[in-house]
């Protein structure tokens, strides 16, 4: 490595107690990925159980289990962590900043993730198992008929949210302080820009998450009755608190997503990024909007009509601006000169099916059809279609373009092809069938199904195990790009890449911009 | 190192961690009552007035009637027998009704119990006024004894004229621990 000053420390005391932003991204990255192939796990039981009507390998009571884990490690242990990795690494090396605002307080953030999700994940050799309430745990299954683990579930989200708090302030407190002379807020790269609204979102909504939780817990061992109607209280209320934290959660979760794409289109296409200011204000939009929209997810619990239409049409609204960033990207490629790299695979199939997610989410908004399609299969292959095609998507082609970058090392680019086309496929297997049984009328959240959804499920769960086979190879490519990849030595490894961090070295050092660059 | 202007940070923090209390508190001084103040106004979650209701002079009326159903349950471990003394009953809008539920704790220690109503359909629930009823106040009940306790309502004349059925329900919880002494007093 070529380091300015000095290097890492050895062993195992440089990762416990890093405060170096590159460290601290590799190791959110890494145990972003382990808590992927957990939640993924829990997904291959589910599809596997599902495989053919009735009941095969496990009980109802675990099937719910693990429907409840996957959705709670796939976005508070994979998703969520994973771009706050991707921030880490690159939110200083694109703003021109040594390291972030609040290093030691960054260590923290990291550091009390994988207790809390070894917790949560030993709910499972519990008595009374595992939460089983879904992961939107609703009152009062989660509180009157929960398991004693509940307790420990809620310590989790506490937990959970603490770090999520802690990294958003961090990231804020890095972008609004430490950009380079010169780098304005309207020069800085979208995918800073995205990272800034999601962190102003986190700390807005974390706090009612955890609001929320604590309800449960007083509700539960303290005697009060905020979800209990016999004692004066509402289960509809933690509906109501739960979705005001859940909807933005979900652009949360999407933003960051926006920003990679929005980094690795104009790379592969030559050409900048079409409407920039206008990405920035889309994305303030949707920031905006999250806020009044959260009662669609709740259409059937009896809201007046009053309710029913503004929600319906301000969920609507969001197309707007949504439609603006894909609008914009696929001006980006107009005429541009296009290369297709696994980044850019995964980047267009982003487009592609984070718009179908799109659309079926349009669909899910008009309050009259919603009272059919609610907790369906519909709404399953909605949510994955802008969770994993949108997120995960998004997330493999961040880690193709910028892992050359920071390993020095150049990925295997027909493995990385091999990996997109089996994700793509697989990925379509499985989730495209989900809105036609749903559409049939199958529940979500159910371990057996009538028959005549049989044939769409076993398809379903072929195309989940594609898809869960084709990560084995990312992880084995991204290993050997590391140890054993070609090196490359180039500052911009992409040609049509633009953007501070590919000023540096190749590969990124571990100290950079020690002496801030200008930005003109 | 370079220094950044460090109180520019400390102050961006200071800020964020005040949003984030402040979100924290607002779920419960906030959402908490002001979903209850929705719902009350809207007369959406079947919730009836915790007040007895004043009632004022109005003619009854006999152009229709409607079925006013009685429901009674007793919350998780509850062990009391609780039951209305009749299930139904036919009333003009405007009347003054009165019905009795009755109650029997089988146990051999005091108690106290507290019945908590709700209507359906529940946008009932602004036309269905209690002039008296048990659910004011907590019920404290000797160890087997039983007690009757009255329900006095009014079916309010604008009542809409779509509404046939009213069903009242009562859920019945066991509130001795958190009455403390008032068993002792009675």
């Amino acid at each position: 490595m070529g380091d300015y000053h000095h290097g890492p420390a050895k062993g195992l005391s440089r990762w416990l107690f890093t405060t170096n932003h590159k460290d601290i991204g590799t190791m959110y990255l890494w145990f972003s990925f382990a808590m992927f192939i957990l939640g993924g796990s829990f997904a291959m039981v589910i599809r596997a159980e599902l495989f053919e009507p009735g009941m095969q390998l496990v009980d109802p009571a675990f099937f719910n289990q693990m429907t409840t884990l996957h959705g709670l490690v796939m976005v508070f242990g994979a998703i969520m962590p994973s771009f706050v990795g991707l921030a880490n690494w690159l939110i200083p090396m694109m703003i021109g900043a040594p390291d972030m605002a609040l290093p030691r307080m960054n260590n923290w953030s990291f550091w009390i993730l994988p207790p809390t999700f070894l917790v949560l994940a030993s709910t499972l050799f519990m008595e009374g198992g595992a939460p089983a309430f879904g992961w939107t745990f609703y009152a009062p299954l989660s509180t009157t008929y929960a398991p004693p683990s509940v307790t420990f579930f809620i310590f989790s989200i506490h937990v959970l949210g603490l770090s999520s708090i802690m990294g958003s302030i961090n990231i804020i407190a890095t972008v609004m302080n430490m950009r380079a002379p010169g780098m304005t807020y309207m020069k800085m790269p979208l995918f800073v820009w995205t990272w800034l609204i999601t962190a102003f979102l986190l700390v807005a909504v974390m706090p009612v998450l955890a609001g929320a939780v604590t309800m449960m817990l007083m509700d539960i061992h303290f005697g009060t009755s905020f979800f209990s109607a016999a004692g004066g209280g509402d289960p509809v209320l933690f509906q109501h608190v739960f979705w005001f934290f859940g909807h933005p959660e979900v652009y949360i979760i999407i933003l960051p997503a926006f920003g990679v794409i929005s980094q690795v289109i104009p790379a592969f296409s030559r050409k900048p990024l079409f409407g920039y200011a206008s990405m920035v204000y889309a994305t303030a939009s949707i920031a905006f909007l999250s806020f009044i929209v959260w009662a669609h997810h709740m259409f059937t619990v009896g809201m007046p009509v009053a309710g029913e239409l503004f929600f319906m049409y301000a969920t609507m609204l969001i197309a707007v601006p949504t439609g603006v960033k894909v609008f914009n990207w696929v001006t980006t490629m107009w005429r541009g000169a296009l290369t297709f790299e696994t980044p850019m695979l995964f980047a267009i199939g982003f487009l592609i099916l984070f718009t179908i997610g799109g659309f079926t989410g349009l669909m899910l908004a008009i309050a009259p059809a919603d009272f059919q399609y609610h907790d369906s299969y519909f709404v399953v292959a909605h949510f994955h279609y802008v969770m994993v095609a949108g997120a995960v998507f998004s997330m493999s082609a961040g880690i193709y373009f910028w892992l050359p970058k920071w390993c020095g090392r150049m990925y295997n680019e027909a493995m990385g092809k091999t990996h997109f086309w089996i994700s793509f496929i697989g990925f379509n297997l499985a989730f495209f069938p989900q809105h036609f049984v749903g559409l049939a009328g199958m529940p979500r959240r159910i371990p057996d199904y009538a028959l005549q959804f049989a044939d769409f499920n076993m398809m379903s769960s072929i195309g989940a195990f594609i898809y869960g086979a084709s990560q084995i190879l990312f992880l084995y490519n991204v290993i050997a790009t590391i140890v054993a990849g070609k090196p490359v030595s180039d500052e911009k490894v992409w040609d049509g890449a633009e953007g501070l961090e590919w000023t540096l070295p190749t590969p990124a050092p571990y100290h950079t911009f020690e002496t801030p660059p200008l930005v003109k | 190192m370079i220094q950044f202007s460090d109180n520019a940070t400390v102050d961006i923090v200071a800020k964020l961690v005040a949003v984030t209390v402040a979100m924290f508190a607002f779920v419960f001084v906030v959402m908490v009552p002001l979903y209850d103040v929705l719902c009350d106004a809207l007369g959406i979650n079947g919730k009836t007035s915790g007040q007895a209701y004043t009632a004022v002079a109005a003619t009854v009326d006999e152009t229709r009637s409607v079925t006013v159903q009685f429901l009674a349950t007793n919350n998780q471990g509850m062990p009391w027998e609780f039951g209305p003394g009749t299930t139904a009953m036919k009333v003009h809008p405007g009347a003054v009704n009165d019905t009795v539920f009755h109650a029997r704790n089988p146990l051999p220690q005091p108690m106290v119990a507290q019945a908590i109503p709700s209507i359906s359909p529940a946008r009932a629930a602004e036309y269905f006024h209690k002039t008296e009823c048990f659910c004011f106040n907590q019920q404290p009940l000797d160890g087997e004894s039983a007690a009757q306790m009255p329900l006095q309502f009014i079916v309010d004349r604008d009542l809409p004229r779509d509404i046939h059925t009213i069903t009242l329900s009562y859920t019945i919880f066991d509130v001795t621990d958190m009455a403390g002494g008032a068993v002792a007093t009675r």
